[in-house]
């Protein structure tokens, strides 16, 4: 009981230690943001310091359009995020069960999936204009192959017993995926989940600050182009912060579906 | 026989869609989808050699710059964070915080702060880039074989050496991984800056085209940057099997058994 207790209260010391060590790291970092400008590090006019972007964050929590043009940003994010998923696991189902269709189109994916995505800007400015289509265009293409690529592996990491048993037991297409394939492949696509969510997020706000679709992005392209540096500054923390949330979102996710799963899996990307 | 049968396999599919491009194509009548025909004739008139020396290679050099400086400076960062459990904690909630942005919103800060030379441009391929290098070089140095330490330990095995054969060489897989990861973003990142921040430079040059409506121009600049973006993976792909060729093979082995 002794040994448990001291061992527990050593473990809660070293994490108090280490919040503590972390909240001075946040304070120092944006201590060291004041001061630079301040003592001339960096042209203030140009970098201004965080207690005067925090007061315009404060100013843009006021304003209704920027309220619009987050829930823009965050509709294209999902909505892009939500098609890449959605394509990627079918696609990937299908390219993982059938060898002959995956080694058939293996080439195929190799060649596609290098092509950045912004790439395709001038094309998407071109076809569609300045529109949230654009920018989805982009975002799914980016998203996709993440999805893919985890699904397709996931698919083929099925315990070769597993799947004669449920030949063996007769079970339908339909039932082997459901039973068999499905658990195999979920924890890989939750981290091809967790990959695109990030780069769905990235290519929403690029497509966005280059295109001029509606959204933060834009936003932030205006703002540089009427001067506004305060508010360039206070912007771009402002997608910082949808970076932070997507990220716990992302892992809130992973771990309400995967709690089931005995093992958590490694953070590598697996290149095909 | 076999062997038609994966040639047929690996070329066929590829072979059909250009075909099905170049004929469904053909003599296309709308303005902004052209025919390939006309596409392959424009690469061959626009992508000359001294257009290549003026704007494509000036990327390239950003692009190996910028990539290089991140990878060295994330491994080095890696290291240390790794290493001292204090430095990590004080710097974790810094480092999610900053590898949260989207790193294309760099650009319009980076302006302002270093106007539209190759310098803004370099900057922002490192703060992009620098992120999937230093994250996995912290969790391969904090995962290195215990026994492996306890031996250099015993052996007084310490500084450069213990550096070079212990620590890189245990987070060698993991760097690579965040390597790998962070070449998409910086193509990404080379094109974003040239499209924003630039008066050369192919990611200009491919939206000059855009904006001219000199549209089989346009196309053959997409192509080329898909090219681009193959071709660095495929080198990519080299290095890797050429640097992590041991632990590949150690990997193999080790699923023999």
């Amino acid at each position: 009981m002794v040994a448990v207790a001291a061992r527990t209260s050593r473990v809660t010391g070293r994490r108090f230690r280490s919040v503590t060590l972390g909240v001075l790291g946040l304070v120092g970092f944006a201590l060291a943001l004041e001061i630079g400008p301040r003592v001339g590090v960096v042209p203030i006019e140009f970098a201004p310091p965080t207690s005067q972007i925090l007061v315009s964050m404060g100013d843009l929590l006021g304003e209704a359009s920027f309220w619009t043009a987050l829930l823009d940003t965050l509709r294209t994010w999902a909505l892009g995020l939500g098609i890449a998923m959605v394509a990627g696991v079918v696609v990937g189902v299908l390219l993982g069960s059938l060898p002959i269709v995956r080694a058939a189109t293996a080439t195929t994916v190799e060649f596609l999936r290098p092509i950045p995505s912004v790439a395709l800007i001038p094309l998407v400015i071109v076809l569609y204009g300045p529109t949230v289509k654009s920018t989805l265009v982009l975002v799914v293409y980016a998203a996709f192959w993440q999805v893919l690529i985890q699904v397709v592996h996931g698919v083929a990491d099925v315990d070769p017993v597993a799947r004669d048993t449920a030949l063996a037991f007769r079970l339908g297409p339909w039932a082997r995926v459901r039973y068999v394939v499905w658990p195999t492949a979920l924890p890989y696509v939750i981290t091809g989940f967790r990959l695109a969510a990030s780069v769905a997020l990235i290519l929403t706000i690029t497509g966005e600050l280059v295109i001029g679709s509606p959204g933060i992005g834009k936003e932030i392209d205006t703002a540089q182009q009427s001067n506004a540096v305060r508010t360039v500054y206070a912007l771009i923390v402002v997608t910082g912060i949808l970076g932070v949330l997507a990220n716990l979102l992302t892992r809130f996710v992973e771990r309400r579906v995967l709690s089931w799963h005995p093992s958590t899996r490694g953070e590598e990307v697996v290149a095909a | 026989m076999k062997l038609l049968v994966r040639v047929l396999l690996l070329i066929g599919l590829p072979v059909v869609l250009l075909a099905a491009w170049w004929f469904g194509s053909a003599g296309s009548e709308d303005f902004y989808r052209p025919s390939l025909e006309s596409i392959v004739d424009a690469f061959a008139r626009t992508w000359t050699w001294d257009m290549f020396a003026q704007q494509v290679f000036p990327s390239l050099w950003r692009l190996l710059v910028g990539y290089l400086i991140a990878v060295l400076l994330g491994v080095a960062l890696g290291v240390l964070i790794g290493t001292y459990q204090s430095v990590r904690a004080l710097l974790e909630p810094v480092l999610e915080f900053l590898r949260a942005f989207p790193p294309p919103v760099l650009v319009p800060a980076a302006i302002l702060l270093a106007g539209i030379g190759d310098r803004t441009k370099i900057l922002v391929i490192v703060f992009g880039c620098v992120w999937p290098v230093l994250l996995n070089t912290i969790e391969g140095v904090r995962g290195r074989d215990e026994v492996l330490s306890d031996t250099c330990r015993s052996y007084g095995i310490t500084g450069t050496l213990r550096l070079r054969h212990l620590v890189l060489r245990a987070a060698s897989p993991q760097i690579m991984t965040g390597a790998r990861q962070a070449l998409p973003l910086a193509i990404i990142l080379m094109v974003i800056s040239e499209m924003m921040a630039a008066n050369e430079g192919l990611g200009f040059t491919v939206l000059q085209f855009q904006r001219g409506f000199q549209i089989p121009e346009m196309w053959s600049g997409v192509l080329l940057l898909g090219v681009i973006g193959i071709v660095l993976s495929l080198l990519f792909r080299l290095a890797e099997r050429s640097l992590l060729g041991w632990y590949h093979g150690q990997r193999a082995g080790q699923r023999e058994w």
